[in-house]
């Protein structure tokens, strides 16, 4: 990799990071709470009543309530997980493949 | 495409015309239990003719390359990852990347329709985020609807010679945008507004999105810029195989 293409990705990647961040600090207090559900308040005042889901997620049938916070954390972590290992399992062996290539060059 | 296949195509294709007349809507993550039934059946059939040539695109992508399975593995990790990660926004509210637009640049729309579905799957599923009744309207949004946006834009700047690092940018921030857009259309219409129905109704709903997604939109271009640019220095064999280089570096 080109070392100016080296740095365009590091530049690339902290502004990622700073527009994620940002908010966080810039609105004191704020809920952050889901925009999904900002979606079904919004159906709630357009219809002018409460809209009451006709079905309900099997996990919450199963478990007879609502997913607890953590455990919902930690599938969405699962979730994360089984992601970034299959990435960085194939990028480490298309790194290496690279390397050995251009040794027998 | 062979013989059988097209003519399993063209069972699908009649099926969703004919479930996909009723009237249908809610999209991008739609709650469970959101969208009225006969909503959730129509979206569920137009997804069905998308997802089964999905499935001969991968098919005829693998049998050529049989080297492709490793960047297409990655391309369905990508989703994985973007769909899990809940960002902060401007707003004061939370939203996820979709992660679609990178399959949809390699490999075509179609093929991405199944990763897509995959990860949806998973998240009703397990995380009672979106939901099976919805699933069909949020594979639409998300795993359709978005790719195709990304995969026209790609190809539309591809023919204007636009720098090709911009062009997988600009396809992967539009892609991520109009799923939410597709989204908001589709609750629009199964909750139409009192005073000025369904248009009204889907302003309301992208006055939600919108400004939320913006942001994460621009991150979803960036990243998925970062890791094109990855893949051309590891990965060159492979991405001329499917055909996203042509030339020598």
């Amino acid at each position: 990799m080109s070392r100016k293409r080296k740095q365009t990705i590091a530049v690339l990647l902290v502004l990622v990071c700073l527009i994620a961040i940002i908010p966080l600090f810039a609105l004191k207090g704020a809920e952050f709470g889901g925009s999904d559900d900002a979606g079904s308040q919004m159906i709630t005042e357009i219809r002018g009543a409460e809209y009451e889901p006709w079905f309900t997620p099997v996990m919450e049938a199963a478990i007879g309530g609502e997913l607890p916070g953590e455990i919902e954390s930690l599938l969405f972590c699962l979730q994360t997980g089984i992601g970034v290992g299959v990435i960085a399992f194939f990028m480490g062996r298309l790194v290496e493949r690279k390397k050995w290539q251009d040794k027998q060059l | 495409m062979s013989k059988k296949e097209k003519s399993i195509m063209k069972l699908a294709t009649a099926f969703a015309l004919t479930f996909g007349i009723v009237p249908s809507a809610f999209a991008m993550h739609i709650m469970e239990g959101y969208l009225p039934v006969g909503y959730c059946i129509a979206w569920g059939a137009v997804c069905v003719p998308f997802l089964i040539a999905g499935f001969f695109s991968i098919q005829k992508t693998l049998r050529e390359n049989r080297k492709a399975i490793t960047v297409l593995a990655m391309s369905g990790a990508f989703v994985f990852v973007l769909s899990s990660l809940k960002i902060p926004s401007v707003t004061g509210s939370c939203s996820h990347m979709t992660g679609t637009g990178l399959g949809a640049i390699l490999f075509g729309p179609s093929a991405v329709s199944i990763l897509g579905i995959i990860v949806l799957i998973f998240q009703a599923v397990l995380l009672a985020h979106g939901g099976l009744t919805t699933l069909g309207a949020n594979t639409f949004s998300m795993a359709i609807a978005g790719p195709f946006v990304s995969f026209g834009i790609y190809r539309l700047c591809k023919a204007l010679k636009v720098n090709k690092m911009a062009a997988v940018f600009l396809a992967a921030t539009l892609g991520d945008l109009f799923t939410y857009c597709v989204t908001s259309f589709q609750l629009a219409l199964a909750y139409p507004s009192e005073i000025g129905g369904v248009g009204a109704s889907a302003v309301k709903f992208l006055g939600v999105f919108a400004p939320t997604q913006l942001p994460l939109a621009v991150i979803e271009g960036i990243l998925t810029t970062v890791i094109v640019m990855t893949l051309e220095t590891y990965a060159l064999p492979e991405l001329k195989a499917i055909g996203f280089t042509r030339e020598v570096k």
